[in-house]
């Protein structure tokens, strides 16, 4: 084995490849969540569809209501869970990932590993959820008897965005809640009011023109956008300029996402 | 010499204390500042920084090498440095200056049951803990059986460990950890726990882990242990090495250095003393038969251990109590001032009492003793006051006549030593 030089600054070099030495533990992690998560429920992994599935129909109901048309052809449910799908990914990731680091301070604060390895690892634990949620898309589909559009191939795209985009904000999240317990009142509340904040109710293309590129510089737009033009089609385009911005938001957000976290993450065993 | 495992090179650490937490840290004021002033706000930090912040050197140039093989022991009081160069040494955190070298795996039990989660079973910590320790899941199916027999557990494998004794989460915890194979080891203080056979069973793994010319790190306050185990120890005192020696040396020096503060604890200020209405603790002394407050007992001589309290009334009648624990946390005997006749019989005035407690020589065995100080009344039975630990204090024993132990020099057990009178006669010749 290789010398191990232990000095200011220089955990640095051997990061990447430290991170590749603890890959195991990365998949232990994820896996220990996942167990743990439906630990002693009745219902157990269930829920992963049924909190989508609740929400959708409470969300359907409230647009039934004020008489909100969606896109005005595909069924209400659908284009709500189309919408709902990727914000459960992203709100459930983030939240997890965000605290992820607090609920793991023993291990922190006393075994060495890359720290990355935690809020990743809660990331992947959401996204399990979210597959599960996903194959009751199918049924939906089913029921209403409706078939996608060839778009629906794209959708991998979109997943994967909604991945970096729940990855960046987590790091973000974890990183400060580590020093700045603030942020374990400010998550919960950015997860409350984004759901108004996203274009669930209604398509992005009744935003006014001159707001709509900007109000897609948050990454969810994009993504939401994205799943309901790859799944239902139809009315839901592509408004290009906004994806674009949306990408670009993603990559924003876990490229300074990475950054911080790395800049913040060797005084993580001092401070927490 | 080979080349060392383990350089140590003018290693520094600096923690920043005080008012950072309470002025600078809080989101609140760091986005206030920033809102209300912006330009004062980037002109002022720095300096900020520097007046608010006060400096503490949790170790400051601390050299040392070690040789593959050693088992070295690391001694030194709270707050000497010991943890925090542990941590570094994993990895945990890093230096502020310096530089440490290490050739070979390292495996740290900073806490045994590190990672272990409470809903999982037996089984699955096994894996879990073994992949945090850094063990391959190969490594793990491997060792699985010997894991298991070494921990005892085998029936409760399958059972959520929330539902486990502390006993068995702690073997199977040191379980999963010994089975590590680095080549150095790194232990903190983990035999502080667990029945005495099973602390017999670690000290025998660690043992192993060294005769089989793996370097070993252990770090520990019993004296006994690190005697046991090492050949040298370094002494860490204010973070700096204080001595770098043979064992038995070392720790001579260090339980000579301590007339310091665990030997006496003294509570000015009678509102902020722990106890009640009744009464509040003033002092607890551990004195030699000089009448000085001292760390180090010999015991060959006798002692005494002095609590003062305050009598707050004159209606209840406190009397002093306190007991003796060895460093496995086991109750060696109490004691109480009420064995005092007149004492017992006598009116009580409200105002400072001392209370002493004279202990004979040749009673208590070597090794750290805690003592407990309680003030209480009786019919009713109430605890006016309970400190633990309030004083600590270490004996010792020489290899010179009139012992006990006349001139046998190895290991004596037991947590008493008294010196019995032993009659002998030739029944045949």
């Amino acid at each position: 084995m290789a010398k191990l030089i232990i000095e200011a600054g220089r955990s640095e070099r051997q990061y990447w490849r430290d991170l590749w030495r603890y890959r195991e533990l990365f998949v232990f992690l994820a896996w220990r969540d996942l167990l743990i998560r439906y630990k002693q429920t009745a219902v157990g992994v269930a829920w992963a569809v049924l909190r989508p599935l609740l929400t959708m129909l409470v969300l359907t109901l409230v647009m039934r209501v004020s008489k909100l048309p969606g896109d005005g052809i595909s069924p209400l449910p659908l284009f709500v869970y189309c919408a709902m799908l990727p914000w459960q990914f992203f709100s459930t990731a983030l939240s997890e990932s965000g605290s992820s680091l607090i609920t793991n301070s023993n291990l922190i604060s006393k075994i060495y590993f890359p720290r990355l390895v935690v809020p990743a690892s809660s990331v992947i634990t959401s996204f399990v959820d979210f597959a599960i949620a996903s194959v009751f898309t199918v049924f939906l589909l089913i029921w209403y008897r409706f078939v996608p559009p060839v778009n629906v191939l794209a959708l991998p795209i979109f997943v994967l965005l909604t991945f970096g985009a729940s990855f960046g904000a987590g790091l973000w999240m974890a990183a400060l809640m580590v020093k700045y317990r603030d942020f374990r009142f400010v998550v919960p509340f950015m997860v409350q009011f984004g759901l108004y904040a996203a274009p669930v109710f209604a398509m992005t293309s009744k935003i006014p023109e001159k707001w709509r590129l900007i109000y897609s510089l948050n990454p969810v737009v994009g993504i939401i956008d994205g799943f309901r033009w790859s799944i239902l089609g139809g009315p839901n385009e592509l408004y290009w300029p906004g994806q674009i911005a949306s990408v670009a938001g993603v990559v924003f957000l876990v490229v300074t996402g990475l950054w911080y976290f790395r800049k913040t993450e060797r005084s993580f065993a001092d401070v927490i | 010499m080979s080349e060392p495992i383990i350089a140590v090179e003018k290693l520094s650490k600096r923690y920043l204390l005080g008012h950072q937490t309470t002025r600078d840290d809080g989101l609140r004021h760091a986005l206030e500042k920033m809102l209300l002033a912006p330009q004062q706000w980037l002109k002022n930090r720095k300096e900020q920084r520097k007046a608010a912040v006060e400096e503490f050197w949790a170790l400051k140039d601390v050299s040392f090498e070690i040789q593959p093989g050693e088992v070295v022991g690391i001694i030194g009081r709270n707050g000497a440095g010991k943890s925090t160069l542990l941590k570094i040494l994993s990895r945990i955190t890093e230096p502020t200056s310096g530089r440490i070298s290490i050739d070979g795996r390292v495996a740290s039990l900073l806490e045994v049951g590190t990672g272990f989660h409470q809903e999982l079973t037996g089984r699955e910590n096994i894996f879990l803990n073994g992949a945090i320790l850094g063990m391959s899941k190969a490594e793990i199916k491997r060792k699985f059986d010997e894991i298991v027999a070494f921990s005892e557990v085998e029936q409760f494998l399958d059972t959520p460990v929330k539902r486990y004794s502390s006993g068995m989460y702690v073997r199977l915890a040191f379980a999963v950890a010994a089975h590590l194979e680095p080549e150095i080891l790194i232990v903190d203080e983990v035999l502080a726990v667990g029945d005495a056979a099973f602390q017999k069973k670690c000290l025998g793994k660690i043992q192993d882990v060294s005769s089989n010319g793996r370097t070993v790190l252990f770090v520990s306050h019993s004296m006994p242990t690190i005697l046991r185990l090492c050949q040298r120890v370094i002494l860490l005192q204010r973070g700096t090495v204080a001595g770098d020696g043979p064992a038995d040396e070392m720790t001579r020096q260090y339980l000579n250095s301590g007339a310091d503060r665990a030997a006496e604890r003294v509570w000015d200020i009678q509102e902020k003393a722990p106890g009640d209405k009744v009464a509040r603790l003033h002092a607890v002394r551990v004195k030699n038969k000089e009448g000085m407050v001292t760390e180090t007992i010999d015991i060959s001589e006798p002692f005494e251990i002095e609590v003062e309290y305050w009598n707050l009334q004159d209606r209840l009648k406190p009397t002093v109590s306190i007991h003796f624990t060895n460093e496995d946390g086991v109750l060696l005997f109490v004691s109480n001032d009420f064995v005092n006749p007149e004492w017992w019989s006598s009116a009580r005035r409200p105002g400072l009492v001392r209370s002493r407690c004279l202990v004979p020589a040749h009673l208590l065995a070597e090794g750290q003793f805690f003592i407990l100080a309680a003030v209480c009344t009786y019919n009713p039975d109430l605890i006016h006051v309970l400190e633990r630990d309030a004083v600590s204090f270490q004996t010792v024993d020489h290899h010179d006549l009139d012992r006990v132990r006349e001139k046998y020099a190895r290991l004596w057990p037991g947590a008493l030593r008294p010196k019995l009178e032993w009659r002998v006669d030739e029944i045949e010749p």
